[in-house]
């Protein structure tokens, strides 16, 4: 096992609303400088699960436990202020507004005193078009222009430079690459791995198994709101966690289903559509 | 070139180029005297009667929400200090602190409905601006028994408020319409909480994840409106001797019109005071500066539509030009 500090832990977190059980004793450890891919499908419990460890939801049993102290967080906000910052998959940005605002946004660095306290345009534009270029984004270099015309891997990576800067320890990633092209994902996955080697500590939450496995360092596989799996790289192969998250048994029905087809159909297999 | 280019791409170009549009076609078919327009005060005055509101209502639509209320809370506001200091003879200065109380009042009503309800706006503030001109009416005759009151203001609330200037006919509500636009402009890009009604309009949720006090400033920002609003009919009251019960339907048109013109996205997060300010001069000199010509005025209302549909559509595409906009390497 890895001997690097443990900053944030869950231990057996249930969470229900209402009647309905969403999270099922979940146990986990997020450590500085290692990535922690969530897989799961959609419902397994993966939104709940990062809510509930940004301060959005309070677990109904178990504790939260940052730098091995337990916690309750009392907001969104209290979690940001002991480090654990989220970045959703539009990455909470503006696209009307500038990179600079974009970056700042909450946090403006003013100049002036009194009642004439004025945004510093300047200063912001310099630290974020920065900060986002030694993440290695290299092609944001005007700290004026609007969000709205970045693309979404560009947009992604100014979300987590910001969360970087102002101090995040645990970086909480919701699905960075669903919604990004080859190229994109691989430009948001490098900065990961920046973040990773900065010693923050990553919890990438995905249902692609591809993106997992080229930055996790360990893996916790969420089926029905329990963990139904959690190992360190190299312990599994691609097609056990994808059986894995797809619930084991569905992936060879489906398969079988498949077989059944082609059986009674000459061995034909099932017709597919052709590609465009 | 290049600083046309970065002209186009702000919120405020299209009302900028209506403006000129506007004053060319006048020209061009109305035969007008430019000295002669600029010399006028019929079309400065109403600009700053609907000016007032229009900044602050601009702040607002920026934010993504919209309130039409204003149109019931002008002659609420005149019919407030007219009752209080005309009729009951009060001091005017408790006349002028019960239009902005009510201003203030209606504002909060609206902004928390706004914040703890799904209600979209525009129905809740339909339903303050139908209410309101029911209190008016209603509240005028039981008090007073009419439906007009008179207003005998002292020379200094007259002087400040609601008096012509220069010995001309400019009224003294364009000064404060100044000072408003600026001030507004001052919190609306230069500090950080015109960044924080930006983002709102933008996208609610984050920022509110962000830490911004989402709720406080969209209260905050319905209480600017209904207050301004008050604030134009208390002016009016003082200058004209005399409030009416009006439904103040033309302006709330009027003033989300020059908003609009101005640039200022309907869905919110993208627009500038400058832009609304235009968008404000624009809209008053189709309307008041048709007189100077030789067209027909009963053709200005198809003017404001053409201009309207004209300037949201260059809106539309300066909003493009800015979100592909790449400043050019140097070297």
């Amino acid at each position: 096992m890895s001997d690097k500090k443990v900053v944030l832990e869950l231990k057996n977190v249930d969470k229900s609303f209402g009647p309905i059980d969403v999270l099922h004793e979940i146990s986990l450890k997020v450590r500085e400088g290692e990535v922690l891919c969530l897989l799961g499908d959609n419902g397994a419990g993966k939104s709940t699960l990062i809510k509930t460890l940004a301060g959005v939801h309070n677990a109904t049993r178990g504790e939260i436990l940052v730098d091995g102290e337990p916690v309750i967080f009392s907001g969104p906000r209290d979690a940001q202020d002991r480090g654990i910052a989220t970045v959703h998959q539009f990455g909470g940005t503006y696209p009307l507004m500038s990179v600079g605002r974009n970056f700042f946004m909450g946090q403006e660095p003013t100049k002036g005193f009194g009642p004439f306290k004025v945004y510093d345009r300047k200063k912001a534009n310099k630290i974020a078009v920065e900060e986002v270029q030694k993440m290695g984004i290299t092609r944001i270099d005007d700290g004026d222009r609007l969000v709205g015309g970045l693309s979404g891997g560009e947009r992604q990576s100014l979300a987590i430079a910001r969360a970087v800067y102002f101090g995040a320890r645990v970086l909480i990633l919701d699905e960075p690459t669903a919604a990004l092209g080859v190229k994109q994902a691989a430009h948001v996955l490098r900065i990961v791995n920046e973040a990773k080697k900065r010693g923050l500590a990553v919890i990438f939450i995905t249902h692609q198994v591809m993106h997992a496995m080229t930055v996790g360092d360990h893996f916790a596989v969420l089926i029905r709101g329990a963990i139904a799996a959690d190992f360190r790289k190299g312990e599994k192969t691609r097609e056990e966690i994808t059986d894995l998250m797809a619930g084991g048994q569905n992936m060879a029905d489906l398969e079988q289903e498949i077989e059944g087809y082609m059986e009674a159909h000459d061995g034909h297999p099932p017709k597919v559509e052709p590609a465009e | 070139m290049d600083s046309v280019a970065t002209l186009l791409r702000r919120p405020a170009a299209a009302s900028i180029l209506s403006l000129i549009g506007v004053l060319a076609f006048y020209v061009i078919f109305g035969g007008v005297d430019l000295g002669q327009l600029f010399g006028a005060a019929s079309w400065v005055n109403y600009a700053a009667r609907i000016g007032i509101v229009a900044v602050a209502l601009g702040l607002l639509m920026i934010s993504g929400e919209i309130d039409i209320s204003i149109g019931a809370m002008i002659p609420a506001g005149a019919m407030t200090t007219a009752i209080i200091s005309g009729y009951f003879e009060l001091p005017i200065i408790l006349g002028i602190i019960g239009a902005l109380t009510v201003g203030v009042l209606v504002g909060l009503f609206n902004g928390i409905l706004a914040v703890r309800t799904s209600v979209p706006t525009l129905i809740i503030t339909l339903g303050t601006l139908v209410a309101m001109q029911g209190i008016v009416l209603a509240g005028s005759k039981l008090l007073t028994g009419a439906a007009s009151v008179p207003l005998q203001a002292p020379q200094w609330a007259k002087t400040v408020f609601g008096d012509l200037m220069f010995g001309g006919n400019h009224q003294v509500v364009i000064i404060w319409w100044i000072i408003i636009a600026a001030v507004f402009w001052f919190i609306m890009h230069q500090t950080k909480y015109g960044n924080w009604i930006f983002a709102i309009g933008g996208d609610k949720v984050s920022a509110r994840n962000a830490g911004i006090p989402v709720d406080r400033i969209t209260i905050l920002l319905f209480v600017g409106t209904a207050t301004a609003a008050s604030f134009v009919g208390m002016c009016h009251a003082i200058l004209f001797n005399s409030a009416q019960v009006s439904g103040g339907m033309n302006d709330i048109f009027n003033i989300v019109v020059s908003v609009v013109v101005g640039g200022v996205l309907l869905t919110g997060g993208f627009g500038s005071i400058v832009g609304v300010f235009v968008g404000t001069i624009t809209f008053a000199i189709v309307v008041k500066g048709i007189d100077f010509t030789d067209i027909d005025r009963n053709w200005a209302n198809l003017i404001i539509g053409v201009m309207l549909l004209v300037a949201v559509g260059m809106n539309v595409t300066f909003r493009k030009k800015a979100l592909t906009a790449v400043k050019k390497k140097k070297g």
